[in-house]
């Protein structure tokens, strides 16, 4: 039962890594781009 | 990591949450850090898009956690030994050293690689040499060797204004030299300060902070000169033609409480005036600040 629970607690907290990793990637992606348009609009 | 080292059970990668990653990059620490950083970017003459400013401010905000993280994955023997640090992710078991290592030098690396790319290589160079004066000045060879290790030390937390100023203008200054000095000589009184209600913790861990070393009276002098010695420093944006008469009246006054609560401590065989002081430094450094950038808003439409 607790090793359930741990387990479960476990993948929680992957979970939640795992999704904040993608919105951080997300965002470098997101980030990137609006780098290229400012810079290029400058020029 | 260093000899004596604390025999601590650590975490392993799948123990760590989100929330201890957001803690190894010193939250509280960085608000600071931004505000500061923002003052030197609206200080400065010359124009930045929005957008670069706002990757500017994350970089700052980025590059100050990073160095925070390495400086946990450092000094997780000492963190484990002081009530204020030993809940901290890594010694408090929640994360694996390398873990938090890794996640600092990749950051850190980030930060001052966006700041390159999307501002400029000067404030690039100045983010790079604040972190790195962090790490390996401060947290490496200062900390646990001499008690002026949060006097010399104090310049990595006083870059973020030249770092912004250099955002906007590409370049360093006397004026962005001020506002360095500013943070640099209002750094002992703030960290002394809390040293005092804290020495126990220091003295257990084994850092020679100014009060486990040279004792409670030599620290409570050194405050009062710092202060007194931050006065004519805190006008110094006056003087240099980059603040008006309202941010020389309104830093003066704010130095002279700061001089009070500082004469406070003096006479205080306790420690109500010290934890007093120590809120009150974080108080003043915001509201300097805020004067510098108060002082660049236009009143007239």
């Amino acid at each position: 039962m607790s090793a359930n629970v741990m387990t479960d607690e476990l993948n929680k907290r992957r979970r939640a890594k795992n999704l904040a990793l993608g919105l951080v990637i997300g965002g470098l992606c997101l980030l990137f781009y609006l780098i290229t348009i400012v810079r290029m609009g400058a020029e | 990591m260093p000899d004596g080292a604390v025999h601590t059970r650590y975490g392993s990668p799948a123990d760590s949450s989100v929330g201890d990653f957001v803690a190894l990059l010193k939250p509280r620490v960085m608000s600071l850090v931004v505000f500061t950083g923002v003052a030197g970017m609206l200080t400065a003459p010359g124009e930045l898009h929005p957008v670069l400013a706002a990757i500017a401010i994350a970089c700052i905000a980025v590059g100050a956690g990073a160095a925070g993280a390495i400086n946990m994955w450092y000094d997780r023997d000492i963190d484990a030994l002081m009530t204020r640090t030993r809940e901290r992710p890594i010694p408090a078991g929640r994360m694996d050293p390398a873990e938090a290592l890794a996640f600092g030098v990749v950051l850190s690396i980030a930060s001052v690689t966006v700041m390159a790319l999307a501002v400029n290589f000067a404030a690039a160079a100045l983010l790079a040499l604040s972190i790195a004066f962090y790490v390996f000045v401060y947290t490496v060879w200062l900390k646990r060797r001499t008690p002026q290790n949060i006097v010399i030390g104090g310049a990595a937390g006083a870059f973020p204004p030249m770092i912004g100023w250099a955002a906007v203008s590409g370049d360093v200054s006397l004026a962005s030299l001020a506002m360095f000095a500013i943070i640099f000589m209002w750094t002992p009184p703030h960290f002394w300060a809390l040293a005092l209600f804290r020495s126990g913790d220091y003295a257990r861990a084994g850092v020679p902070m100014l009060p486990v070393v040279s004792g409670v009276t030599e620290t409570k002098r050194q405050i009062l000169f710092y202060s007194l010695a931050l006065l004519p420093v805190s006008l110094l944006p006056y003087a240099l033609g980059v603040a008006d008469a309202i941010y020389a009246v309104g830093s003066a006054l704010l130095g002279l409480l700061l001089v009070a609560g500082a004469v406070a401590v003096w006479r205080d065989s306790g420690e109500v005036a010290a934890k007093r002081l120590f809120g009150y430094s974080i108080v003043y450094l915001f509201l300097v600040f805020a004067l510098l950038i108060l002082d660049r808003v236009p009143l007239e439409p």
